[in-house]
């Protein structure tokens, strides 16, 4: 028989023939015996699979497969302790390759969390100092003939040349130029530019900014204004010598009215201590020296004082 | 395949199993665990041939489903079919390649992690496409790979090569 060199004309040629007489030559009963074990093992395990599948670990085969493990159980056991130190090896070289990354990992998660922290700090101060206004506004000290309109301090003073924040309500909320700004701790200044969401507020302790105020025990009349040379310090100027004033007087604002003019600030919002007061033989006035009640560093909400016959 | 033959490629297949189920499989090294079991079935496939590749296929995969508790039969389908293709591919086109058994492991790691996910798939398991064929199966490869020499050369100095291989001459055709 020629030997066929391609499969077509090995399996279409018609010089092969087989013999029906004969069996199946052994080569041919090896390739049925692979093929046999194959499918049965196939299909043993397709039956497997789906046997437990439908019976899940309560039928016949979940209890076989307990049974099973059980068996196996104390092999995996010895396994597993004698690998025990190899593990830990594993383990002990593994983990100086990832302890790097671990801990720049950890550094920044640290990052993370102290910011988180930061920012719920915040937030409990500002709620806080909203709290604090809130109650102001509905406390008896608050004037009749204002609305506070409450603002987040979004910027403060940049540098020793300057004496304002910047306040996160304008002309949109109802906000106008030259209106007072408090906190439940007194005067902070005065609005003087606006824009439609911010405000620039002048503080009390800007040079410029000068508050008619009187003593509320004696009711000496005077106007504050920034001292000369320092940071925060205020003092009650043009109070005559003949007026009684001593340490410890609370100062408030004057609010005084004259025809269709008016202060710009109401009456009786607290202003601060007095802390000294001298005179001179050359001096007309007294010098008298005002500790605020405000804490101008650390402002972070305040209430823009809007007259309520004002028209929007 | 002798009776000693085959009780020594019993016992690799069993040790196999345990290894893996018990030590290998708790491995992760840059995302993928090796495969110990699956390496000493395409290893065992290569040198005793395809019969005895699925029967030791089916058995380790039949051990590990026990001792993991998952549903029967499934690691044994696996094993079972890279056995027989391993054996088929020592019967048939691995003579006279070089390292057949790095070749083979390479791809059958492939194949078997892709029919594993169909399996899952199929018996409604939760499986995340991208993370079983992409994320743990490519450094799944490299390791089988890496560890795949040294295993072969130790399964083939315990169970030792068939030597009756038989070339195969022409392509069977069944009619």
């Amino acid at each position: 028989m020629p030997r066929h060199r391609s499969a077509r004309s090995a399996a279409l040629g018609a010089t092969v023939r087989r013999d029906p007489t004969t069996s199946l030559n052994p080569r041919g009963a090896g390739v049925l015996r692979r093929r046999l074990v194959v499918g049965v093992l196939v299909v043993l395990a397709l039956v497997l699979i789906s046997l437990t599948f439908r019976s899940g670990s309560d039928g016949s085969l979940g209890g076989a497969q307990s049974f099973g493990a059980s068996v196996l159980r104390p092999f995996a056991v010895g396994v597993e302790r004698v690998a025990q130190p190899f593990r830990d090896a594993y383990d002990w070289v593994d983990s100086l390759f990832t302890a790097r990354s671990e801990a720049e990992r950890l550094r920044e998660e640290v990052r993370e969390l102290r910011q988180r922290a930061i920012q719920n700090e915040f937030a409990r101060q500002q709620a806080e100092s909203l709290r604090l206004l809130l109650k102001y506004v509905e406390g008896p000290r608050f004037p009749d003939d204002f609305r506070g309109i409450a603002a987040e301090v979004i910027t403060r003073p940049t540098s020793a040349f300057t004496q304002a924040v910047v306040i996160a309500v304008g002309t949109r909320h109802g906000v106008q130029v030259n209106d007072p700004v408090v906190t439940p701790d007194g005067l902070v200044g005065l609005v003087t530019r606006v824009t439609d969401d911010t405000a620039r507020v002048q503080l009390l302790t800007d040079q410029q900014l000068a508050v008619p105020a009187l003593d509320l025990r004696t009711g000496a009349p005077g106007i504050v204004r920034h001292a000369r040379g320092t940071r925060e310090t205020l003092v009650l100027d043009r109070v005559r010598k003949e007026e009684r004033v001593r340490r410890g007087d609370e100062l408030v604002t004057a609010g005084w009215r004259a025809n269709e003019f008016s202060s710009l600030y109401p009456k009786g919002i607290p202003i601060g201590d007095v802390t000294s007061v001298g005179q001179t033989d050359t001096d007309l006035y007294q010098q008298v020296q005002v500790d605020p009640y405000v804490d101008f560093g650390s402002l972070d909400a305040v209430l823009v004082l809007v007259p309520l016959d004002r028209r929007t | 395949m002798t009776a000693g033959t085959a009780l020594r490629a019993g016992a690799v297949v069993f040790f196999a199993a345990l290894f893996q189920a018990a030590i290998v499989s708790s491995l992760s090294i840059a995302g993928g665990t090796p495969d110990l079991l699956l390496v000493v079935v395409v290893s065992l496939g290569l040198v005793r041939g395809s019969v005895a590749g699925a029967v030791l296929g089916f058995v380790g995969g039949l051990v590990v489903d026990l001792l993991t508790l998952e549903t029967l039969g499934v690691t044994s389908l696996v094993l079972t079919l890279a056995g027989f293709w391993a054996g088929r591919y020592a019967e048939t086109t691995a003579r006279g390649r070089r390292l057949p058994v790095v070749l083979a492991v390479g791809v059958m790691t492939v194949l078997a992690g892709f029919f594993g996910f169909a399996l899952h798939y199929m018996l409604g398991d939760e499986v995340v496409a991208r993370h079983a064929l992409v994320t743990t199966l490519v450094p799944a490869v490299v390791l089988n790979v890496l560890i795949a020499l040294p295993v072969h050369a130790l399964v083939r100095a315990v169970v030792g090569e068939r030597s009756g291989f038989e070339p195969t001459r022409e392509v069977e055709l069944v009619v």
